[in-house]
């Protein structure tokens, strides 16, 4: 029976995945001098199991580079070595490594052992070890043609040999299956059944075996028992009787040494299947299962038993005759299945959502590295790691993420005689926050460098055309405009960050997952990059729009308020751009029949409702004929089968079947062309004109 | 009678021939044009249609395809012939199209739906230079099945909107 | 149906043994480390129990230790997973009473052949 180990593999690269993280968290939390014990062997086991799995299952050359890392970590723990810092830098580089090579492995590729090779030299040399010997090798068989031998073997176990767990009538058995075998039993040693102990054995046997098989095999059955019996082989010539004193050695002799011929570093060489460079593509290996808490999934068990119980309710009132009672009993039973079906939905999203703190535990090792590579220090705090958001959505902030923390750590913080000399601690400080608020999760990148150079970044945007000398932006505005493209104000573009490719590609990955990042910094104190997040990417809650004959959806959390515009508030900027005096706000109004170019809506403002809403800490003012309900929806895909539309976020199916479109506020401010600076500017103009006026 | 049998005779000598294929055929402003069958996934008349913004004319806009959201092609736009106005008769013709490196579900709006012919595609003629250049490149053939003219089109180029 | 407690803290391990044994026609319960196992092995009664070494909360080595000091498994085979590298581990293992030991990387085929040795 042969069994197809690949169904085990996925597991087994999950559990080295989480082995690795587990390695990387403990080795950077060890202390060369101050390790300890329970460190030490929890990293060591993470070794050891995944240098077990990958043998097991077939993936050798992770299992030869593995076992260098365990062997120095047994040397370690067993304190027959000190650990050096060395030692640590030299295990968190095979963790990287051992990383690119499963990961390689699990997409099916050949993988690059060209850094693995490099590192186990240098373990190799720790070690003291020229080669890699692997295990002892089993004795070299000499081949020798199949001939025939009868050997004699006496096994007299000793008395306890029963509670070895060993049964010596299984050993027969497999003694049987060589060859042709005579047995002769003993029973000498059996006490009078008054002292016999029946947990003991006073059996003892010779056997004559005629096989083929070499001596080896015949020892192999007795090796667990070697200490518990006395055991004699020795070759008869031909038939028993003849008795050749060549009283042969038992014990399992040690192997003969390991070749001195370097294996697995040849191998690796000679290897005429060129390991294929691992695609910078696979890099991102999303996965694609998700662990679940039992809590959640009994929290599932029971709403579905509610849903059931409410099912069955409805069914039975159905069956029943239509009376102003069970009308009533009905709509008694809708309200309760809405309810029902709410909690289980939610329920089921909290499924997918995981605690941030997977994001967040790529940082120690990153700042680490970078920091000793800038010759910097850095400390870093992770507060709010517990808090919740979507799988999806945590593995596609991931690099935006480590862009901004690299970002701060390369020109936010300063060198530490900067920071001295600016009085500061020499030690910088890099803090990543999380927390919940409204609908939204909140992720803030704090440091406590430098804080941004406005006046560079103001000199680069006019160098760079993207503003004018006499554009007049408040420190903020000035800050944001980093977001643009092809910007960049490094002195030299440091490998890092600052190539001018960074900033604006974060801001598009997050607004890709509807979400927003902006800035606030203050000289010489630090800068804080703050991301906003949707909970959840498939389910919205949305206030139904009609303009004209068509229905929007504006999602109802970004909504602030709806009203019916006072004419007299209404003022006119610039050529074509109306503002609203809300208390003591200027909101632009946003003529969405325009801006979609539907005939027919109504264009009168004073007949048409205004719905304000907020996005990127920017408000507007979206105009529509009226407002019609409210409801969840589920978000639809318009790429799937067309493609993504300008101020559209998405579609959602209504009750009635009909497509409905989600607009997308960011991207309608970008259609209205209100983004640009310069319309920034005419509005602070005119705010100040009509201040003025 | 011979005439009949002569077809009868060319479409069972087609089924036995190695690259034929078999198209679902419709009617657009008079002009008869087929589809490899393969690639229909369903007919549905014509239902209410959701606009989108700011696309080109010939999006008609999308559909909800049990759950599944997509765009309806108005074809006598695409070809630049007058749009008519669409009503319970227009037919809907849902085809899964393979364009780049995905998948995708559009639908065709057209006047009528005719039959299913089996046809070599080894007979389909090209399209000669001279006629309309903007739609050339949306028909991959030119066919004859008995006496009338069916094009084939390319779908890649026809629904790369 | 012999019965057998597999106890491995690697899940891939686990699984594979797990899998291997039932086809063989054993009832297999799993553990992953040597404290759920004692505690397992406590209320139920086991033909065999296989074990990983190196576990954390109670290592392998103890676990056998303990179970031949339980009346239930004076007996019963007791056999450790071990490396190649952990020859000293065969002795320490039989000091606390194990009956024998499967050496990693191994296969199904070649951890079956190693059970008929001690149960059938």
């Amino acid at each position: 029976m042969s069994i197809d180990l690949s169904q085990f593999f996925e597991v087994f690269f999950e559990e080295s995945f989480e082995g690795l993280d587990a390695m990387e968290a403990e080795l950077l939390n060890l202390v060369p001098g101050e390790e300890d014990l329970e460190t030490i062997n929890t990293i060591f086991r993470a070794a050891h199991s995944i240098k077990g799995g990958s043998g097991t299952f077939g993936f050798s050359s992770v299992a030869d580079f593995t076992h260098v890392l365990e062997t120095l970590l047994d040397q370690i723990r067993e304190g027959s070595r000190d650990l050096t810092a060395e030692h640590v830098n030299l295990l968190l580089k095979s963790v990287d490594c051992l990383r690119a090579l499963l990961r390689a492995l699990q997409a099916e590729q050949q993988p690059d052992l060209t850094e693995a090779d490099e590192l186990r030299v240098k373990f190799e040399e720790i070690l003291g070890m020229r080669a890699a010997s692997k295990a002892p090798e089993q004795a070299p068989e000499t081949v020798r043609e199949s001939s025939f031998n009868t050997y004699q073997i006496d096994f007299k176990p000793h008395h306890h040999l029963f509670k070895t767990g060993n049964e010596p009538l299984y050993m027969i058995s497999e003694l049987a299956e060589l060859g042709e075998l005579e047995t002769q039993a003993f029973q000498d040693d059996v006490p009078d059944i008054t002292n016999l102990a029946p947990e003991d054995c006073f059996l003892s046997w010779r056997f004559f075996l005629t096989t083929d098989k070499e001596q080896s095999c015949i020892e192999e059955i007795f090796e667990w028992v070697e200490d518990d019996a006395d055991i004699t082989i020795t070759l008869c010539g031909g038939l028993f009787g003849d008795e050749e004193d060549v009283a042969v050695e038992t014990v399992a002799e040690e192997a003969a040494p390991a070749q001195e011929a370097e294996p697995a570093v040849v191998k690796a060489a000679i290897d005429p299947k060129k390991p294929a460079p691992v695609k910078a593509a696979t890099a991102n290996a999303e996965s694609t299962s998700i662990r679940v808490g039992i809590d959640k999934v009994d929290s599932l068990i029971n709403m579905v038993g509610e849903l059931v119980i409410t099912q069955a309710m409805l069914s039975q009132l159905g069956e029943q005759e239509i009376t102003e009672a069970t009308i009533a009993s009905l709509q008694e039973g809708l309200a309760q299945l809405a309810h029902n079906t709410r909690d289980l939905q939610e329920n089921v999203m909290r499924i997918r959502m995981l605690p941030i703190s997977f994001v967040f535990s790529r940082f120690p090792r990153l700042v680490r590295d970078i920091s000793q590579k800038l010759d910097k220090q850095v400390e870093l705090k992770l507060l709010g790691e517990q808090t919740e958001l979507d799988k999806t959505v945590m593995e596609k902030l991931s690099d935006p993420m480590v862009h901004l923390v690299r970002n701060s750590l390369d020109h936010g913080l300063e060198t530490v005689d900067k920071r001295v000399a600016a009085g500061k601690n020499p030690v910088g400080t890099v803090t990543l926050n999380s927390f919940h608020q409204g609908g939204n999760i909140v992720i803030e990148i704090m440091d406590d460098g430098q804080g941004l150079n406005t006046t560079k970044i103001r000199e680069k945007a006019i160098k760079n055309g993207l503003i004018s000398e006499t554009d007049d932006l408040s420190d903020n505005e000035i800050n944001e405009l980093i977001f643009l493209p092809g910007f960049s104000t490094a002195d030299q573009v440091s490998d890092l960050s600052g190539r001018g490719v960074g900033m604006d590609v974060v801001r598009r990955n997050i607004e890709a997952l509807s979400g927003s990042v902006e800035v606030a910094s203050a000289p010489g104190v630090g800068s804080t990059f703050t991301i906003r997040l949707p909970l959840t990417l498939a389910i919205l809650d949305g206030q139904l729009v009609r303009i004209a004959e068509h229905t929007y959806i504006i999602p109802l959390i970004s909504i602030i308020e709806s009203l019916q515009i006072d004419i007299s508030k209404v003022s006119r900027v610039g050529k074509d751009l109306d503002v609203l005096r809300l208390r003591d706000e200027y909101i632009p109004i946003l003529r969405l029949y325009n801006i979609f170019n539907h005939k027919g809506a109504i264009e009168t403002l004073d007949k048409t409702l205004l719905v304000v809403v907020e996005s990127d800490n920017q408000k507007v003012g979206l105009l529509v004929d009226d407002l019609l309900s409210q409801q969840q929806v589920v978000i639809k895909s318009l790429e799937a089968n067309y493609q993504k539309v300008d101020g559209v976020s998405g579609a959602t199916i209504l009750g009635d079947g009909r497509v409905s479109l989600i607009v997308d506020i960011s991207g309608l401010i970008k259609l209205s062309g209100l983004r640009k600076p310069g319309s920034q500017e005419l509005i602070i103009e005119s705010k100040a004109n009509l201040e003025a006026s | 009678m011979i005439a009949q049998h002569d077809d009868l005779h060319h479409k069972l000598n087609l089924e036995q021939d190695q690259d034929v294929k078999q198209f679902l055929t419709f009617f657009m402003a008079e002009e008869e044009y087929g589809v490899d069958i393969l690639t229909v996934q369903e007919i549905r008349s014509w239902e209410e249609i959701t606009v989108i913004p700011n696309s080109p004319d010939f999006v008609k806009g999308v559909i909800n395809l049990r759950g599944t959201i997509v765009p309806i092609i108005d074809l006598r736009l695409r070809f630049g012939i007058s749009a008519i106005e669409y009503g319970p008769l227009t037919v809907v013709i849902v085809l899964k199209v393979k364009l780049e490196n995905a998948c995708k579900i559009m639908g065709i709006a057209v006047d009528a739906v005719s039959d299913v012919y089996s046809i070599a595609e080894h007979e389909a003629k090209a399209v000669p230079h001279l006629s309309d250049s903007d739609n050339a490149q949306f028909v991959a053939g030119l066919v004859n099945v008995g006496e009338k003219m069916v094009a084939l089109l390319d779908l890649q180029k026809t629904m790369d909107i | 149906m012999k019965r057998i407690l597999a106890v491995d803290d690697s899940a891939s391990m686990r699984q594979m043994v797990g899998f291997t044994l039932k086809k063989a026609g054993f009832d297999v319960t799993e553990a992953k480390d040597g404290s759920e196992a004692l505690n397992i092995a406590k209320q139920q009664s086991f033909d065999a129990v296989i074990s990983d070494v190196n576990m954390p909360v109670m290592d392998g080595i103890t676990l056998i230790r303990e179970l031949r000091s339980l009346p239930n498994y004076k007996f019963t085979p007791l056999l450790m997973l071990t490396t190649e590298s952990g020859l000293d581990k065969k002795s320490e293992g039989k000091a606390a009473g194990a009956t024998g030991w499967i050496v990693k990387p191994f296969n199904p085929e070649q951890l079956l052949a190693v059970l008929k040795k001690v149960i059938r």
